[in-house]
């Protein structure tokens, strides 16, 4: 067996969290059966999911959870769950190029998925959060997302709704004042820990070695991604696993290219701003400038100017626009701008601290198009759109 | 429009404090101001190594290594009071390698001194490196420290003049590693005399700092980490009460000590060079061996490559290295020990045990 099995618990947990969903319905392929093995078969190419000692799964956390992640009313003007910019519907994503929060303000960045997020060693594109408990407690507040201006207004509701008040009673049994913004996070994070999802074309033939399961092309796709393009290098693939990110943050010149000249003003008033008290999720998300510094912001090395964490390639086909600032609107123009060596635009001025991974690699066209057609092979069949004659079927 | 919570504030500031006291820009403030006026920081870039392919194409990953360098050296918050240019700009000498890699260098802000490495000398013997930085050796004084730039990387005359039909030849057998047609770098009877001179006139007290491209200590003779006369430029540093000497041409960190003198080198921006194997000849020289940077990542170009800032404070240099996909090493002077010391692994137990296997 290469790929290991989930506890009991956390296969419950996705059968609880697939109920769920069905109230808004999942793209589905017509014949998956949520009852049969699917789900078993859906975490197939992913490792264990880490579940830290000090929050365990259970069905009723999850279910709790559920609900949290999508609750409007955790919002200053009360649209805004974490669903509106994590959709089901989009795989967990908001299909905009940045995120829009209260009353329409945008911020700066992409909204990455939450489907396999609990993989993730650390949190957001810059990684200033260690995990989802500490995640999830930063978009209420923020002020071009849910706009609050504390977590008093969520734990006002959690503490007074009816529903709320046996849930948290029964989950951690806390009511009152006992009731916290970490029981909250805890709950979501249970959630999120069971929306993992494997199973691509890829899965299928690299783990299973069903040889048909990708298209000639994505096999070629597949050579040059461990190969000539160099992609493997950070979007890892190991043995009986596959995350496709090193967890480590790169500078491969997004949005960073455009903004070269500033940058010596730019370091310079972000750590001033930051010794002051200057908070890096509200900087970063209110200032298109200082949001391109990147990792830089959290750990003020110089090193690490422009730098994002690597994001998985899983599901990517349901994930655009693309990279932090969802700058780029295809999968082509991706696999350009690494063609390219780190440029969108072939005139476009390389920017000064681009990482040692990232050269020009001649590539040809068709070969990016078997690159592209490869990212396609990684999308979990749970969430794959059926072609129009699967449909017909 | 929006009032953040007074405790959220309060702990992203703590821990935004402790962050900063342990990184780069903000740190140099407190290090370099924090108590006398001797103490200041100065930056330090070393062999980069540009290499010319044809017409004005070079080879991309040199060039990226120094202009990365220098982009964030003029980062440093405060300015750094200098720079220096450790040697080895170019790969074989050659015109197009000098202008291009001084092009590059022309971003840096401030001041820059340069010392000559093999690589810039060997083609036309400096002539060329001299029109564009200076004098091949020369000394100046700054904030009460004496700092004297040698060209250590000169050797015998028969060598230099005598075997080599070409110029280009004998440039490339400089360049060759392990080679029996090689030949020890020195400083040489000229440079000694200039010193023992330029000496004279400093105050013993003085904190003296000599930059030279090769070791001014005995390491590895095959790879040139050695200098022949070392000894004897040990000796007129001597009488000095604190004596740092800090060199390229090793692409790895180094740090020794010596009688009075402290050395450390300084990191390549173009490639690392592993450990070479040390024979002991002379064993107390021995250098510490560099345990984070044994094994590069070769698909990550600036893999064990960097720069550094050097504070210098009390006339005592401390090495800050920015080392990229590795962490951030310091190396200290440590005063009851009196000798650098790595900040994390100068015991022999906290050392990471070298990968034998791949
Ligand atoms: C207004 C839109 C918006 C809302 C509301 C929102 N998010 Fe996000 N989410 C984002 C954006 C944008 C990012 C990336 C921000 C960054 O990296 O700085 C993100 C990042 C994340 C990540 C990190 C994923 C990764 O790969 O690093 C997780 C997990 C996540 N959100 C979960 C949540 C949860 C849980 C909630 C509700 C408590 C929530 N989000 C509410 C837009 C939103
Ligand atoms: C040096 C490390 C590195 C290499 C090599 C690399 N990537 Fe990436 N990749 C990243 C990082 C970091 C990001 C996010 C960058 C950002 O948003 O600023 C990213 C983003 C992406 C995205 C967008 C994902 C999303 O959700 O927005 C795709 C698709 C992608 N890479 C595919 C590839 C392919 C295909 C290759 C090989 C041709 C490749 N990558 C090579 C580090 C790398
Ligand atoms: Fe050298």
């Amino acid at each position: 067996m290469r790929y290991v099995l989930l506890p009991t618990l956390v296969l419950i947990a996705l059968f609880i969290f697939y109920k769920e969903a069905n109230t808004n319905p999942l793209p589905e392929p017509a014949t998956a059966n949520p009852q049969s093995v699917t789900e078993e078969n859906n975490l197939l190419g992913l490792p264990p999911v880490p579940i830290p000692a000090n929050n365990p799964q259970t069905p009723a956390k999850i279910e709790l959870g559920n609900k949290l992640f999508h609750d409007k009313r955790f919002s200053v003007d009360g649209t805004v769950s974490c669903a509106k910019c994590h959709n089901e519907s989009h795989a967990f994503t908001d299909g905009l190029p940045v995120a829009v929060g209260h009353h329409g303000l945008t911020g700066t960045r992409n909204a990455p998925t939450v489907l396999n997020a609990a993989f993730n060693q650390t949190q957001f594109w810059d990684g200033r959060e260690p995990d989802l408990e500490g995640q999830s407690k930063q978009p209420p507040v923020n002020p071009v997302e849910g706009g609050l201006a504390n977590h008093e207004p969520i734990l006002e509701i959690t503490r007074t709704d009816p529903y709320y008040q046996t849930a948290f009673q029964s989950v951690f049994g806390v009511n009152g004042k006992e009731l916290t913004i970490d029981h909250v996070s805890k709950a979501i994070a249970s959630f999120e820990r069971t929306l993992v999802s494997g199973n691509s074309a890829f899965d299928r033939y690299y783990f299973k070695g069903q040889t048909n399961a990708m298209t000639a092309a994505q096999v070629r796709g597949f050579q040059l991604f461990i190969g000539q393009g160099r992609c493997v290098s950070c979007h890892t693939i190991e043995q009986d696993h596959a995350l496709f990110s090193d967890s480590r943050f790169h500078n491969i010149g997004i949005g960073i290219n455009q903004i070269q000249q500033d940058i010596p003003r730019l370091t310079k008033a972000f750590l001033e701003a930051k010794n002051k008290g200057g908070e890096v999720d509200v900087m970063v998300l209110t200032d298109k400038k200082s949001s391109e510094l990147g990792r830089f912001a959290v750990t003020n090395e110089l090193s690490q100017i422009g730098a994002f964490k690597t994001p998985t390639l899983r599901n990517v086909e349901l994930t655009a626009p693309y990279m932090h600032d969802g700058s780029l609107k295809t999968l082509k123009e991706v696999m350009v701008h690494y063609n390219n060596g780190g440029v969108s635009k072939a005139d476009e001025q390389v920017n000064d601290f681009l990482s040692g991974g990232i050269r020009p690699l001649n590539l040809t066209d068709p070969q990016l198009d078997d690159l592209v057609a490869f990212m396609k092979a990684l999308t979990s069949s749970k969430y794959a759109v059926p072609t129009p004659t699967q449909a017909a079927n | 429009m929006n009032t953040m919570n007074n405790s959220r504030r309060n702990f992203i500031k703590t821990a935004g404090t402790l962050a900063i006291g342990s990184t780069l820009p903000i740190s140099l403030v407190e290090l370099a101001f924090a108590e006398g006026s001797q103490n200041f920081t100065f930056a330090y870039i070393s062999d980069a190594h540009i290499q010319h392919i044809k017409d004005n194409r070079f080879v991309r990953n040199w060039d990226r290594g120094l202009i990365r360098a220098v982009a964030e050296t003029n980062l440093l918050t405060p300015k750094p009071d200098f720079v220096m240019f450790g040697g080895d700009l170019a790969q074989l000498g050659s015109k197009p390698e000098l202008d291009h890699g001084a092009q590059i260098l022309s971003a840096l802000h401030g001041n820059v001194h340069y010392v000559m490495g093999e690589h810039d000398y060997y083609l036309d013997l400096g002539e060329y490196w001299e029109k564009l930085f200076g004098p091949q050796y020369y000394s100046f004084g700054h904030k009460g420290v004496h700092f004297v730039v040698l060209n250590s990387i000169k050797t015998y005359d028969d060598w230099t003049f005598k075997r080599w039909p070409t110029a280009e030849q004998r440039m490339q057998e400089m360049a060759i590693l392990d080679n029996p047609n090689g030949s020890p770098f020195m400083v040489g009877e000229e440079q000694r005399l200039w010193l023992k001179n330029d000496l004279d006139k400093v105050n013993k007290d003085t904190p003296v700092v000599v930059f030279s491209h090769s070791p001014l200590q005995k390491i590895y003779k095959g790879w040139n980490f050695w200098t022949d006369d070392a000894d004897q430029v040990q000796a007129l540093l001597k009488p000095f009460k604190k004596v740092s000497v800090i060199y390229g041409h090793v692409h790895q960190i180094q740090y020794n000590q010596i009688g009075n003198i402290s050395f450390n080198s300084v990191m390549a921006t173009a490639w690392p060079w592993p450990y070479p194997q040390s024979y002991a000849q002379a064993e107390q020289y021995l250098p510490k061996l560099t345990v984070p940077m044994n094994r590069a990542d070769p698909f990550f170009d600036r893999d064990a490559t960097g720069w550094q800032f050097i504070n210098l404070a009390n006339g005592n240099a401390d090495l800050n290295f920015t080392l990229y996909n590795n962490t951030s090493r310091v190396v200290r002077y440590n005063e009851k020990q009196k000798r650098p010391e790595d900040v994390v692994y100068q015991d022999e137990k906290a050392r990471i045990v070298p990968q034998t296997h791949y």
